[in-house]
């Protein structure tokens, strides 16, 4: 029996909603923290952390036995700042360059992390292809009670992980801005580089941290640094570049979401194609509009070129 | 222990078979990542490795055959196509290599993940024989696999031996190589290549997410070792090989972790781990570069020059 007064099921649910709005937050929060990465020129650093932070997870995971997300944070941070220190100890020492050093850290972290997790297996709860692709469906159904409403915890702690993001940002803009575009001059001005440079590492490990419950180890990479480098692509001014790093984040998260949804699968998989994709088009867009106005600025060249004057010779 | 005697000493021929073709698919990509890391290319393996997963989804949608040649045939062709698309937008946009290689590692695996769920969503599609390629399984790998595996190894190694000196000259000195005419873009193409083909035939043994460091760690420990290409080549190769021995090995051997409901020891972790600590003792340990004899020779250095040194 149909009852009237119960209107139609919406198109997205409550749960829906949540999940996408968890999504937006997480890509948001790591595509801010990750444009600093771009503009250093560290994205592969963001790949390895988000990696090598699974035996800081593991650890916690097997000294706490729950899965609590502060001790996994702590974990992680202290993790995430290693790979960031090993990485360039052995680029000094191993004489290696710097993609190699990251590659040889993040792997051997994150096999021992896989190998800590398989020995946790009888706890269960703790599955290393999750690790990878994150389980961003089942979201909705952790809630923590927030002011009264139920919240899903995910969603509770990327928001927070947002706000504190934005204020850090806001307070250190001009050590960041400095940092990272003339390390030297920062460093004849009093900024602290290293300081800064250690900090970011850490916001970038507990970012992935945060983030990686629902969207895994691998995608949440994606949602690092394509923001970010996308934006690059479009703009060379730093503030419209956060901006539209933020837009795009959330964009890509919510089309990624519902082409998911429309689909029927992984949501946390197409938010990293989605944001591949946007990435590759701006870049085709960018380079197509780039090579018209060379030759249109030839052609008005040619155009505009005095005319060899008859009278000269 | 009597068994990992047994295991090592490859007295059970299947065992043998499958320990042959890792330790020939690590000495492969040893060697292959030797270059590639002289390149400054060590990464692009890890975009190739991650860009194999929706290659093996694809195939298995495409082909009614599901044998794994067909499934690698399929990474290795979005292998490549990955880095024709990475290479494109280096080519065309003021994009950084770095953001590049990161964002398609990412974003391919994303594809992978989102193709095998839908697989898996599909009447009668179990991804069972995918999820394996995430972690690998060399222990339980079929012989005729394992003879493929080392069918590839065989003639990636002989490429980079046939063409040593030509890929010589490309990483040490390349304006040189051009100079005198060396078809320098052709041997890039050709050492991509030999990449896309380790990295996939890696998958099966390593899986996805860890195959790279086949290409990485054991180059980066030789480099501790060596000063030529040849040597450099040569003991790679070596601790590739032992890495595999050892790993593949060890997982097998050991008893699972009291109440582990999978199957106990990871066989790629353990071959990346191993490959970890060779690494870290040839670091300590290497005669001319290696931090023991560096400290050894400052701190004797220092005691000479105090004068209570000069004393005693």
């Amino acid at each position: 029996m149909i009852d009237p007064s119960i209107p139609p099921e919406p198109w997205l649910s409550n749960d829906d909603l949540w999940t996408m709005a968890t999504a937006v937050l997480a890509s948001v929060a790591c595509g801010l923290v990750g444009c600093w990465l771009v503009l250093r020129r560290l994205s592969l650093l963001g790949d390895a952390i988000s990696h090598a932070v699974l035996p800081g997870i593991a650890g916690a995971f097997l000294l706490t036995g729950t899965r609590d997300v502060l001790p996994m944070l702590a974990g992680a941070t202290v993790i995430g700042i290693a790979t960031a220190f090993i990485s360039s100890a052995l680029g000094r020492f191993g004489r290696v360059d710097r993609d190699a050093a990251l590659g040889v850290t993040f792997t051997s972290l994150f096999a021992l992390g896989v190998v800590m997790m398989s020995l946790a297996a009888r706890q269960v709860d703790l599955d290393p292809g999750c690790v990878l692709y994150g389980l961003l469906e089942f979201v909705p159904f952790d809630t923590v009670d927030l002011l009264g409403a139920q919240v899903p915890r995910a969603a509770a702690w990327l928001g927070a992980a947002l706000v504190i993001d934005v204020v850090l940002m806001v307070a250190f803009f001009k050590e960041l801005r400095a940092t990272s575009f003339d390390p030297a001059h920062a460093a004849s001005l009093g900024v602290r580089v290293g300081i800064v440079h250690l900090g970011l590492m850490a916001a970038v490990a507990a970012n992935t941290v945060v983030a990686f419950e629902a969207v895994g180890s691998i995608l949440v990479v994606a949602m690092l640094v394509a923001p970010g480098a996308t934006a690059r692509l479009w703009t060379d001014r730093l503030v419209p570049m956060l901006w539209l790093a933020a837009a795009i984040a959330a964009a890509m998260a919510i089309v990624g979401y519902l082409a998911a949804l429309e689909l029927n699968t992984s949501a946390a998989g197409m938010i990293a194609t989605m944001s591949m994709v946007g990435y590759l088009g701006s870049a085709g867009i960018v380079s197509a509009r780039g090579a018209l106005r060379r030759s249109a600025s030839r052609a008005s060249a040619v155009l505009t070129m005095p005319q060899p004057r008859s009278d000269r010779r | 222990m009597a068994e990992l005697l047994r295991l090592l000493s490859l007295q059970d021929s299947s065992t043998r078979v499958v320990m042959l073709s890792t330790a020939g698919l690590a000495i492969a990509a040893a060697m292959v990542g030797s270059l590639a890391m002289l390149r400054r290319r060590a990464l692009v393996g890890d975009a190739v490795a991650h860009a194999s997963l929706p290659g093996i989804c694809v195939a298995w949608f495409v082909a009614g055959d599901r044998s794994l040649a067909v499934l690698l045939l399929g990474a290795f062709v979005l292998g490549l196509a990955c880095m024709a698309t990475m290479a494109l937008v280096q080519r065309f946009t003021k994009a950084r290599e770095d953001a590049t290689t990161a964002i398609a590692i990412s974003g391919f695996f994303g594809l992978g993940i989102v193709l095998s769920r839908m697989i898996q969503n599909q009447p009668g599609g179990n991804r069972a024989g995918l999820d394996g390629f995430l972690f690998g399984k060399a222990a339980s790998a079929v012989t005729s696999d394992a003879w493929l595996v080392l069918a590839v190894a065989g003639m990636v190694v002989a490429i980079v031996l046939a063409l040593r000196k030509e890929f010589g000259l490309l990483c040490f000195d390349r304006d040189f190589a051009v100079g005198i005419g060396r078809p320098v873009h052709r041997l890039d193409g050709v050492l991509l290549v030999l990449v896309a083909l380790v990295t996939v035939a890696g998958l099966p043994s390593v899986g996805v997410v860890l195959v790279v460091a086949l290409l990485v760690i054991p180059p980066a420990a030789a480099r501790c070792w060596s000063a030529s290409l040849g040597s450099m080549l040569a003991v790679a190769a070596a601790i590739g090989a032992m890495s595999a021995i050892i790993g593949t090995g060890l997982s097998a051997v050991l008893p699972p972790p009291s109440g582990a409901v999978g199957g106990g020891w990871p066989t790629g972790p353990m071959i990346v781990l191993t490959a970890a600590v060779l690494f870290v003792l040839s670091l300590l340990l290497a005669p001319e570069r290696g931090v023991l004899i560096t400290m050894w020779r400052r701190h004797r250095g220092r005691a000479a020059d105090s004068p209570i040194g000069s004393a005693g």
